[in-house]
């Protein structure tokens, strides 16, 4: 099993080394004896996994198994699972038995994966560190002195630590892309629209995206195939055909216009990263891509725009957590008021409350125009600088994040400085635009990230670009020190 | 002082869509708790919404017979705030562009007059549940299963200037959204209600006076009785040297008063924005085109028609095309008995007293449509005459016979127009009157037309009202030689 | 920039967050320094820009008239603090 991809997973169940049974015992084990140290998983589903894997074990052999039949993954605790908790990291929802299953869980189900459980994350996806967990902060299994990176930081630590091959993400300012690049792993935010929502607990309806996270492009390929696609519940799904991201992975580069944006290379960039992110573009350049320098000149302005934006949409998407119908119920409300005031203040934590009373400010009257409006015009400036760039070149590239891990406890009293690790990512999502990180270096043993960002609904020339670099690079074979 | 009353209305119009606005739960009335509240409708975590096609023709359906423009790419916007009722914490609403915009409404008042209302927009929404007041050990319960039946909300201009002009309002916007068959508009079950923003000013002042909104109104009496008795409330405040605070205030039907309403009393700020789990509504031309063409023919044109085909006077036109259910039942009625003005007559009169004797709407009618033809028919045949007709009528009511002729014949109540019969008839009544005969023969001819009445009176009594009355005249003149 | 305490209990209250007066200054604070943070924004001249809320000039899709769901009143009961007689109870509501 050590450092096991989805695609090693496929090649042994198929060629019966193992069983999905054996191979998700093996995996539940791990999580037993060795997650204590990460606590990446906020609930594991053992009895149903093996139930499940049994199920994929005898649907294989009659060969009508989906495309993952009997591969493990592990599910962000944002995605509703029937039956399961389903938390959003939150004591809101940590009694919430979720009554029907995500749309994307569905699909995973319908390909065949097992499910070993729902791993931690920031506390209703809001954060880049994994500290805002009501059920604990994870730790890096490249440095358990560092933050694995969020929103889904369970999820990465979990891969990195070789307690699940791939996991379920989402990524709503880098909530896939940062923490794959803080733990050494592959991960693609798929374009908005491309996966459904339908099920996955909404932080910002406008900017959320659900999608893989694995050790491989290849991984993320097979993953991703399984969960793309339409979903009639989705009112901002795309009715558009699923490419066949496998199929297409080792399409040629040669001709390829790769764009540098000059903004991702300012100050505040570690130079251990700029430099890492160099040679792998010198990589690309021997694949026979062609290296333009470019710029996105709204760039800086796409943080403040996303903390507008975000924190507004997200201000009323939590105001159905509210103690009513589901969820944490604060004791003995002595009115409606009293209800509502106490359930929201002892249910949601800090950095979630702050979040809210942004968002409320933001909209409130006499502000709107100066705040939520302004961020949806900046929105818009921010997705013309990628729209014209998109015309010079086919891709962009850069750096994932401006510095590797950092150390736990170290930026949770000063929000402001968390906000800019998202510096590279944020503008992805305000655009709505694919885009994928991959492991290109070590800087003091912490994994370095490479972000390219795709054309619209292109995920697959982002994934065989990646695919191709890891056919020439061993960074995401590396294994995180104590990992299983 | 002389006061001016002004007045405008929110109405709100539930669709008799089959599910709801954002979600493929049933809109069906009645259900047990909670039963049609599905995950969208519960708000579950991760649950989205998807717009429900037919609200959206419904809400375009409703535009085009208001004559307003139909904003080709509306917008749903979150309305922010907390109730138990609103399970989502906002509701899906419009604000900046709503699907409907500005559109006329005619009214016609009592005297016959008409009068244009402006609308100022109407706009896509979701309903919120309801609320059970009753005693749960000191709780309130919630059932959720109107939560997200679509309703248009139709916002007046403040043009209505008196109580009476409000209810003809209302009316009007029932009358339309009956005919076009998008609400069912029963007012008992909440299909349509209404929120009043009533002020009052001196006379001749041009700018309004500050108001008062009046919640949840749901029948026309009381909007009628809500209005006048704010309105009221409003001039004895200020002629008290007090001031008409603009609140939000609730109808108490049982003391006849409105009184302000505790939970609202705190300055709201809903925090509108767009949803952005649902896209700009764009709409094609072409559906608007179609729409166009399933367009039935509304109350305004009906009673115009009316008029003009059927010889009607206005105000039987009016009456009869207030309600589709109406006007439908006239139009078979008068097809059957072959005289419209007849028909008319009779729907206004005998059938609608019936009808509210009995408390039935015209749907329920127990004399159906061709029933009352076939008995105008034989009115018109000279079958029977005016007065057996209300015999036939009652007993069709009952249910003594399943049509007017079964009837007849059954009771024996066919005219006799016999002259032999009614010739020895007449002939009885002039012996057994011989003062009366001779006082006839001795009177001129302005006393004689008034005698000329005792006689047929006595015949018709002698034959049960059966005689052809136009036969007796003619016998009697030749009998009494004049 | 911060906000005053008079603002924070409005916020407060409009999104039904009891704050305590010993979370104030910092919440305060903390919201305070986002705002500063977001206040480039205002430097952009933006009077021709039209305000973009969704990635995709995508529209709305619409669904079919037809009924899909089923009562579950007592699946999605079973997660609630408090029901009886099928209906969902909090403490009293005042009109």
């Amino acid at each position: 099993m050590p450092n096991h991809t989805v695609a090693d997973i496929l090649r042994g169940l198929e060629a019966k080394t193992f069983s999905s049974e054996e191979i998700t015992q093996q995996y539940l084990d791990a999580i037993v004896a060795h997650d204590p140290r990460y606590n990446s998983y906020i609930t594991v589903t053992a009895d149903a996994a093996l139930a499940q894997a049994r199920a994929a074990d005898q649907a294989r052999q009659k060969g009508n198994g989906g495309l993952l039949c009997g591969v493990p993954i592990a599910h962000k605790d944002i995605f509703c699972t029937e039956g399961v908790r389903t938390s959003c990291a939150s004591q809101m929802l940590d009694n919430f038995i979720a009554p029907y299953n995500a749309t994307i869980v569905s699909k995973m189900a319908q390909a065949g994966t097992v499910t070993l459980g729902k791993t931690n994350m920031d506390e209703f996806a809001m954060g880049s560190s994994n500290e805002t967990s009501f059920y604990g902060k994870v730790h890096n299994p490249w440095n358990t002195d560092c933050v694995p990176g969020g929103s889904s930081g369970g999820s990465a630590a979990a891969i990195a630590a070789g307690l699940a091959p791939a996991a379920t993400g989402t990524d709503t300012g880098g909530s896939i892309r940062q923490p794959a690049a803080l733990c050494g792993l592959t991960g693609i935010k798929p374009t908005y629209g491309r996966v459904s929502r339908y099920g996955m607990i909404a932080f910002a309806s406008s900017l959320d995206q659900a999608g893989p996270m694995a050790k491989t492009a290849e991984d993320n390929a097979l993953l991703l195939q399984a969960m793309a696609g339409f979903d009639p519940l989705d009112s901002t799904s795309m009715q558009l055909a699923v490419p066949d991201f496998v199929g297409n992975l080792n399409k040629d580069l040669k001709g390829l216009k790769i764009g540098v944006p000059k903004e991702y290379f300012s100050e505040g960039l570690d130079p251990a990263i700029g430099a890492a992110v160099e040679a792998a573009l010198d990589e690309y350049r021997k694949l026979g891509a062609e290296i333009k320098a470019i710029s996105l000149p709204h760039t800086h302005l796409a943080v403040p725009c996303y903390y507008i934006i975000a924190p507004a949409e997200a201000s009323a998407n939590l105001s159905r957590f509210d103690g009513v119908r589901y969820g944490f119920r604060c004791e003995n409300p002595k009115d409606l008021d009293d209800l509502y005031t106490r359930t929201r203040a002892e249910g949601f934590g800090a950095e979630v409350k702050r979040r809210i009373l942004i968002g409320t400010y933001a909209l409130s009257s006499g502000f709107y125009d100066a705040y939520y409006r302004k961020a949806q015009q900046i929105r818009r400036l921010i997705k013309q600088d990628f729209d014209a760039a998109f015309k010079e070149v086919d891709m962009i590239a850069g750096p994932t994040t401006p510095n590797p891990a950092f150390a736990l406890g170290e930026k949770v009293s000063d929000p402001l400085t968390m906000y800019l690790e998202d510096i590279y990512t944020i503008a992805v999502n305000l655009a709505g635009l694919p885009a994928i990180s991959l492991p290109v270096g070590f800087t003091q043993g912490k994994p370095i990230g490479l972000q390219l960002i795709g054309r619209d609904f292109d995920e697959a020339s982002l994934l065989a670009a990646a695919h191709q670099y890891q056919q020439r690079s061993d960074w995401h074979r590396q294994a995180a020190p104590g990992s299983v | 002082m002389e006061w001016e009353v002004v007045i405008g209305l929110e109405v709100h119009v539930q669709l008799n869509t089959k599910t709801k606005i954002f979600s493929g739960s049933s809109t069906a009335f009645g259900a047990a708790p909670n039963t049609q509240a599905s995950a969208v409708d519960l708000a579950l975590p991760g649950t989205l919404p998807v717009l429900n096609e037919q609200a959206l023709k419904k809400a375009i359906l409703f535009g085009l017979a208001i004559d307003a423009d139909i904003c080709m790419a509306s917008v749903f916007d979150r309305k922010n705030y907390f109730y138990p009722d609103l399970p989502k914490g906002y509701q899906t609403t419009q604000m900046d562009f709503p699907i409907v915009g500005p559109g006329i409404v005619t009214i016609n008042l009592a005297d016959g007059s008409s009068r244009d209302i402006r609308v100022h927009h109407a706009h896509l929404e979701e309903d919120a549940g309801k609320s059970l007041h009753e005693d749960y050990h000191g709780m309130t319960g919630i059932d959720l299963n109107r939560a997200g039946t679509p309703l248009i909300e139709i916002v007046s201009e403040p043009d209505m200037r008196s109580a009476e002009e409000a209810v003809a309002y209302l009316r009007k916007i029932h009358s339309i959204v009956t005919y076009l068959d998008i609400s069912d508009g029963d007012l008992s079950q909440g299909s349509l209600r209404c929120d009043a923003n009533v002020s009052v000013r001196p006379k001749g002042q041009a700018e309004y006076g500050t108001r008062a909104e009046i919640k949840n109104i749901n029948s026309f009496r009381f909007v009628e009785r809500a209005i006048k008795v704010e309105v009221q409330r409003q001039i004895e405040l200020i002629e008290d040297g007090g001031k008409v605070k603009q609140e939000t205030r609730l109808y108490d039907s049982d003391k006849n008063e409105t009184r302000a309403m505790r939970s609202k009393e705190e300055a709201n700020d809903y925090r509108y924005f767009p949803c952005p789990d649902l896209l700009p509504v764009v709409i094609e031309q072409s559906l608007v085109d179609q729409l166009k063409t399933t367009m039935p023919e509304l109350p305004d044109a009906k009673r115009q028609r009316f008029e003009q085909a059927y010889g009607l006077s206005s105000y039987n036109a009016a009456l009869l095309t207030t309600e589709r259910a109406t006007a439908d039942y006239f139009e078979a009625a008068a097809d059957t008995a072959g005289d419209a003005k007849l028909a008319a007559n009779w729907v206004n009169g005998e059938l609608s007293a019936a009808l509210n004797r009995d408390g039935l709407s015209i749907a329920h009618s127990p004399v159906s449509a061709s029933q009352l033809g076939g008995l105008i028919q034989r009115i018109v045949d000279n079958t029977i005459s005016g007065k057996i007709a209300k015999q036939v009528f009652e007993a069709l009511w009952n249910g003594e016979g399943d049509s007017a002729d079964a009837i007849i014949d059954s009771k024996g109540l066919k005219q006799v127009s016999d002259t032999g019969a009614l010739g020895a008839m007449v002939d009885d009544v002039l012996a057994a009157n011989p003062d009366q005969v001779e006082q006839f023969r001795g009177a001129d001819e302005g006393k004689r037309k008034k005698m000329l009445g005792f006689f047929v009176g006595q015949i018709m009594k002698a034959s049960k009202g059966q005689a052809n009355p136009g036969v007796i005249n003619k016998l009697l003149n030749e009998k009494l030689g004049s | 920039m911060s906000l005053d305490q008079n603002e924070i209990s409005k916020l407060a209250r409009l999104a039904r967050i009891n704050v305590a007066d010993s979370e104030t200054e910092e919440l305060s604070q903390r919201i305070g320094d986002i705002l500063d943070m977001v206040d480039v924004m205002q430097a952009v001249d933006t009077s021709n820009v039209v305000a973009m809320a969704n990635p995709h000039d995508a529209v709305q899709r619409l669904r079919a008239d037809e009924v899909s769901e089923t009562n579950q009143r007592e699946h999605f009961q079973a997660i609630a603090p408090q029901t009886e007689d099928g209906l969902y109870l909090v403490p009293q509501v005042i009109e």
